[in-house]
């Protein structure tokens, strides 16, 4: 157990480097900040892969380890604690997040040279791998939720990093708020789980939950529904993804880090996590499926149409969740995994490529404005090129085939999955390789249209190529069944989750399947060659008819979704408080302070000092009072 | 006697600043100051010294008691005691009150020994309420507090001091005449049925049904206490009394009167009219769901930023109604950590409001933004305690609302989502807060200072408990645990139908 004992250090390092740069990092250097920032996450990233290679050849018994180190709170036989748990997903997880982070960090360092915020960025993102890491290490929801807030908390700071500018605020208000409506779903679901097993020890509840709620149950259904919320949230899934286009106001390190590579991924680990709740709720399971299938449709229709490099990039993120969630909408778990870490590698290349970029030509994120970088800045393009190949899932030599091919499959072949499921991820692909291989060849190709600003160092290049080199090559840890048994990513995931049920009859149409998703797949880049660097005078032509203006507006807008809440959502609420700022219960007590002052008027008027008024008074008075008297 | 030494302290210590400021400013500070001090350390002792729980009365968890004859005659006596809730309570009413010293040192310029005077003699007073077990004495305490607030208001307020301090009165006094006419009726009526006439707590605790009176006699203590919540619609006297205070007064009168309220539902309503309290708590859930959303949503729609942190407590407070009417063990906790966690960021967000206050001369938001680039250290400090608000975990807040809306959900589930809801609103005028102050763009060329020394140090106390409240909660949670284990008792719905107490 020895070396297990260590697992606490692997989120300590970051929080303790947070620490260190948020109390004296604005009276450090850079080249100090740069330091401490990547060493957290270095050193981090170095203990996961030895605890990792120790629990690959050494696994401990019922492959988990769990390490508590206090009880948060107790009340009432509810006591949650800061507790660790790891097994194989926590263990994927950790390792992508600490070694992708740490790729990051490095890249940062070059590139955020000689911006003003240099401590607090560095500070921002430690904290985030803390946050994150804590996610994925919860050995209770609560613990979990901590995570996930923080996450999202980082996700806020970082979007709003340059906060000077109005438009970045509130990219980043949005983007707090939109997923805070996920993640209150989320703690309503947290409730209801401490009302009926009164723990949120996530083995206790799944070990506890098929013995106490029968499949179908409406208590399964809420559960299930209202963290599948959360997920949504925070893995902008239909309807609430709005927020992480305009999130990439951040800087690029950012969006590739959080906005790409982890924490955009975190709803898929939730419900891989509690995958329990969802076989229980077969319903919710399947809105799973078809929420997923729904988004990366329409995430993938809209990247078709945007011009910021860093905006297709962010759709095409939410597309490609949308796979991981497909599959986990069809009980393929391994599956989405699987997916998830092949997109770290290839996602977070394209967007720390796509910075790599936007350095050269000054802040421009506008693709059509740049062109022909291919020849300027070989390693930029060439591995950009390999993580475009992985997006598009280009048959046999890149890592997303092998990940995304298989989510496809399973989406038909799973007891659980269909036709029309698969046919939504197989037009997804088509999509994909378009509007990826779009970006290349406007980018990369044709006529340079603006000289070249900055040329990236080794800091940049150098993470750049260990990215490159692992999309292309990380899909062969899974190869497909059909063509031998080397399977040891999704063997190891099968440890702790149930495999995939296929459908009667499914077994053999594996290959079949592979070759028109190869096919389809490279039919789109043909396409997008075709139209964007041979002949892109019919695409142009198409776009000045009303039809083609209309359509492209609607994809460039992502569906207009923005539209729609603000006229449902945001307006309403910014119209109720305007017209209400001075609270109407105040002007209620102000009305009885006035009709006092009146009554006071009125009353006083009587006392002006005539002797004649006051005996009409008093007679009055008497008339009155014998009137009561004898009558009453 | 040392219940008794605790308020005489206080009371002490405010005369002998007072004369002390004639002869020199600074000494009469240093002297309240360190007055407060002592009284924090001397209760910081009682704490390590007796936690958990030392049963004493055997009437309860009882720590420490300090009963002395007063006016015999009338059945008065001067009763103080001590359990984990009044311990936990008088400890941050310390607290607090000693960082709003240090806060205002430079603010108060102006007679400021009578200043110090007043804010002790109202420290006195609130750790009065949290400690007196005889209803007179109670009554003596929670008029004692409302005289020093209505002097610190109207003498050292801003520009609209006459008009908030004289609406703050009214309707503290007018509610305190309601309890005042219940706690006279609780006299008589147990006078008549035992015998004996008296205001002590415990004796009235026994009294098993109080008669058909006994709904209208706790709804005048808890109208007192809904007013000095406040809760709506008896709110009304909150924004001007907040906004127009120094900055002293609105963090004593934000982060430890309010609680004085929250303390004597859990103290007095529960416990000594458990039936009317189940009666009417649909009500007070509702008043309490209405309070959350409307405080929120009056928070966002200010532009005032002193404004906008008063309504964001009313909002705050709404929680604490839903958790003590809930009746489980989960949202009782909940309401205790809500009320030392929100007493601890409101006092810490006037302190930074004051601050800015000092710096600008304005409490307008739409002249500021981009404050971070000349004060990093405030803004940094001002998001910890914006995210507190808006009950972010890891911070102590989360903890409290967390419990108060999970026990919620296991009484009522609608109530619980309901009041959840609030969640998103606290984060939207949160993050109003900390974007229009310190980020955005500027309307006007600012010059200005971050936060001194001194001012860090009293961030520094708030953000190192604020934190650790919300990763050690169990801290305090399992000082309060046998009160609230004792509460829960008394209040139990199944027991009082089979037993029969009004």
């Amino acid at each position: 157990m020895g070396i297990y004992h260590l697992l606490w250090i692997i989120p300590a390092l970051p929080l303790l480097g947070f620490l260190i740069l948020a109390v004296f990092g604005l009276k450090m250097r850079e080249r100090a900040i740069g330091i401490i920032g990547c060493a957290s996450i270095g050193l981090a990233a170095l203990l996961t892969i030895i605890i990792g290679i120790n629990f690959l050849t050494a696994p401990p018994e019922g492959y988990f380890y769990q390490q508590t180190l206090w009880t948060w709170f107790s009340v009432h036989g509810f006591s949650p604690a800061i507790s660790f748990y790891l097994d194989p997903v926590s263990l994927i997880f950790t390792f992508v997040v600490t070694f992708v982070s740490f790729l990051i960090h490095w890249y940062s360092t070059e590139y955020m040279q000689g911006d003003e915020g240099y401590p607090r960025f560095f500070a921002y993102m430690n904290l985030f791998v803390f946050s994150m890491l804590t996610l994925v290490l919860a050995n209770n929801l609560l613990l979990l939720y901590l995570g996930w807030e923080g996450v999202g908390l980082c996700s806020f700071l970082l979007i709003g990093f340059w906060y000077k500018d109005q438009e970045n605020c509130y990219a980043a208000r949005k983007a707090f708020i939109v997923t805070r409506f996920g993640d209150t779903a989320m703690i309503i679901g947290l409730f209801l789980l401490v009302k009926d097993f009164n723990t949120l020890n996530i083995q206790d509840i799944l070990t506890k939950a098929p013995s106490q709620w029968q499949p179908g149950t409406s208590t399964a259904f809420w559960a299930a529904i209202l963290l599948l919320g959360g997920a949504l949230g925070k893995s902008a899934q239909l309807p609430l993804q709005t927020w992480l286009p305009d999130a990439m106001a951040g800087p690029t390190p950012v969006s590739a880090l959080i906005h790409a590579a982890t924490m955009v991924t975190a709803g898929v680990y939730l419900i891989a996590r509690m995958h329990v709740l969802y076989e229980l709720a077969p319903v919710v399971q399947l809105i799973v499926a078809i929420i997923g299938a729904a988004t990366l449709l329409i995430a993938g229709f809209s990247a078709l149409a945007q011009r910021d490099i860093k905006r297709v990039l962010a759709y095409s993120t939410i597309s490609q969740i949308g796979y991981m969630f497909l599959a986990l909408g069809v009980g393929a778990w391994s599956a989405a995994v699987f997916h998830f870490m092949i997109h770290a590698f290839f996602k977070g290349l394209l967007f720390l490529a796509a910075g790599a970029v936007i350095l050269a030509m000054d802040e421009e994120h506008d693709m059509f404005k740049m062109g022909g970088l291919r020849k300027k800045m070989p390693v930029v393009f060439w591995t950009f090129l390999f993580g475009s190949g992985a997006l598009a899932a280009i048959p046999l030599i890149t890592a997303g085939f092998y990940s995304k091919d298989q989510i496809l499959f399973f989406a038909m072949a799973s007891a659980k999955g269909s036709y029309w499921l698969w046919l939504c991820g197989f037009i997804g692909a088509f999509l994909t390789a378009v509007y990826t291989f779009r970006m290349v060849f406007v980018t990369f190709f044709g006529e340079q249209k603006k000289e070249i600003h900055r040329m990236p160092k080794n800091s940049i290049k150098i993470p750049l190529i260990v990215l490159g080199i692992l999309s292309l090559i990380a899909g062969f840890i899974e190869i497909p069944k059909a063509w031998g048994n080397f399977e040891p990513f999704s063997n190891l995931v099968n440890k702790v989750m149930p495999q995939v049920q296929l459908a009667a009859g499914m077994e053999n149409k594996e290959v079949l399947l592979e070759v028109v998703t190869g096919i389809i797949a490279l039919l789109g880049v043909y396409l997008a060659w075709q139209f964007c660097l041979k002949s892109p005078k019919v695409l142009y032509r198409f776009k000045t008819t009303g039809l083609g203006k209309g359509i492209d507006t609607f994809f460039f807008k992502g569906f207009m979704f923005d539209r729609l809440y603000d006229i449902i959502l945001v307006k309403p609420v910014v119209w109720l408080s305007k017209i209400d700022k001075h609270d109407f219960v105040d002007r209620i007590y102000e009305a009885i302070g006035n009709l006092g002052l009146l009554l006071n008027k009125i009353f006083s008027r009587t006392q002006n000092g005539y002797l004649r008024w006051y005996v009409c008074g008093i007679v009055l008075g008497m008339a009155v009072a014998l009137t009561i008297i004898l009558f009453v | 006697m040392i219940l008794l030494d605790l308020i005489l302290i206080l009371l002490f210590g405010g005369f002998v600043s007072w004369l002390i400021s004639k002869w020199n400013q600074l000494a009469g500070r240093i002297i309240a100051l360190i007055t407060v001090i002592i009284d924090l350390i001397i209760t910081m002792i009682i704490w390590i010294s007796h936690a958990p729980t030392v049963s004493l009365l055997n009437k309860g968890p009882w720590i420490s008691d300090f009963n002395h004859r007063w006016i015999p005659q009338l059945g008065v006596s001067f009763h103080l005691a001590l359990d984990g809730l009044s311990l936990v309570m008088t400890a941050l009413t310390l607290f607090v009150g000693a960082l709003s010293i240090v806060a205002s040192w430079k603010e108060v310029r102006e007679k400021s020994g009578f200043f110090h005077f007043n804010t002790l003699w109202l420290l006195a007073g609130i750790v009065g309420v949290f400690l007196s077990m005889d209803l007179f004495l109670f009554y003596l305490f929670w008029e004692l507090m409302l005289v020093p607030m209505f002097f610190i208001l109207s003498i050292w307020g801003y520009e609209n001091r006459k008009y908030a301090s004289i609406k703050f009165f009214l309707f503290t006094q007018i509610s305190g005449l309601l309890m005042l006419l219940a706690i006279l009726g609780l006299y008589f009526i147990h006078g008549n049925a035992t015998g004996t006439y008296t205001f002590d707590y415990f004796a009235l605790l026994g009294t098993s049904s109080w008669g058909p009176l006994g709904f209208w006699l706790m709804c005048g203590f808890l109208i007192a206490f809904l007013v000095k919540l406040p809760a709506v619609p008896f709110h009304s006297w909150l924004p001007d009394a907040y906004v127009q205070s120094p900055t002293a007064g609105s963090v004593i009168l934000a982060g430890l009167m309010t609680k004085t309220a929250a303390y004597g539902l859990l103290r007095f309503v529960l416990p000594l009219f458990p039936r009317s309290a189940h009666a009417i708590a649909p009500l007070m859930l509702l008043l309490g769901v209405i309070g959350i959303l409307y405080g929120a949503k009056m928070a966002y729609a200010q532009t005032d930023l002193k404004r906008l942190v008063a309504f964001s407590s009313l909002s705050h407070m709404g929680f604490i109604l839903v958790g003590v009417f809930s009746f489980t063990a989960l949202a009782y906790q909940g309401t205790l950590m809500e009320m030392v966690t929100h007493g601890i960021s409101i006092s810490a967000l006037f302190i930074i409001a004051g601050a800015i206050h000092e710096r600008t001369k304005d409490r307008e938001m739409g002249m500021m933004g981009n404050f971070w680039e000349q004060m990093p250290r405030m803004g940094g400090i001002t998001l910890i305690f914006v995210l507190a608000s808006l009950g972010l975990p890891g911070l102590g807040n989360f903890i409290a609302e967390f419990l108060v809306l999970g026990g919620a959900f296991q009484a009522h589930a609608l109530w619980g989502v309901l009041a959840a809801i609030g969640l998103v609103g606290s984060m939207i005028y949160s993050l109003v807060i900390l974007q229009r102050i310190f980020q955005g763009e500027s309307r006007k060329e600012w010059k200005l200072a971050d936060f001194s020394i001194r001012e860090l140090i009293v961030m520094a106390c708030f953000i190192i408990v604020i934190f650790w409240l919300g990763f050690f909660p169990q801290t305090i949670l399992h000082t309060t645990q046998p009160v609230f284990d004792h509460i829960e008792q008394q209040v139990d719905i199944h027991a009082i139908q089979q037993g029969g107490a009004s």
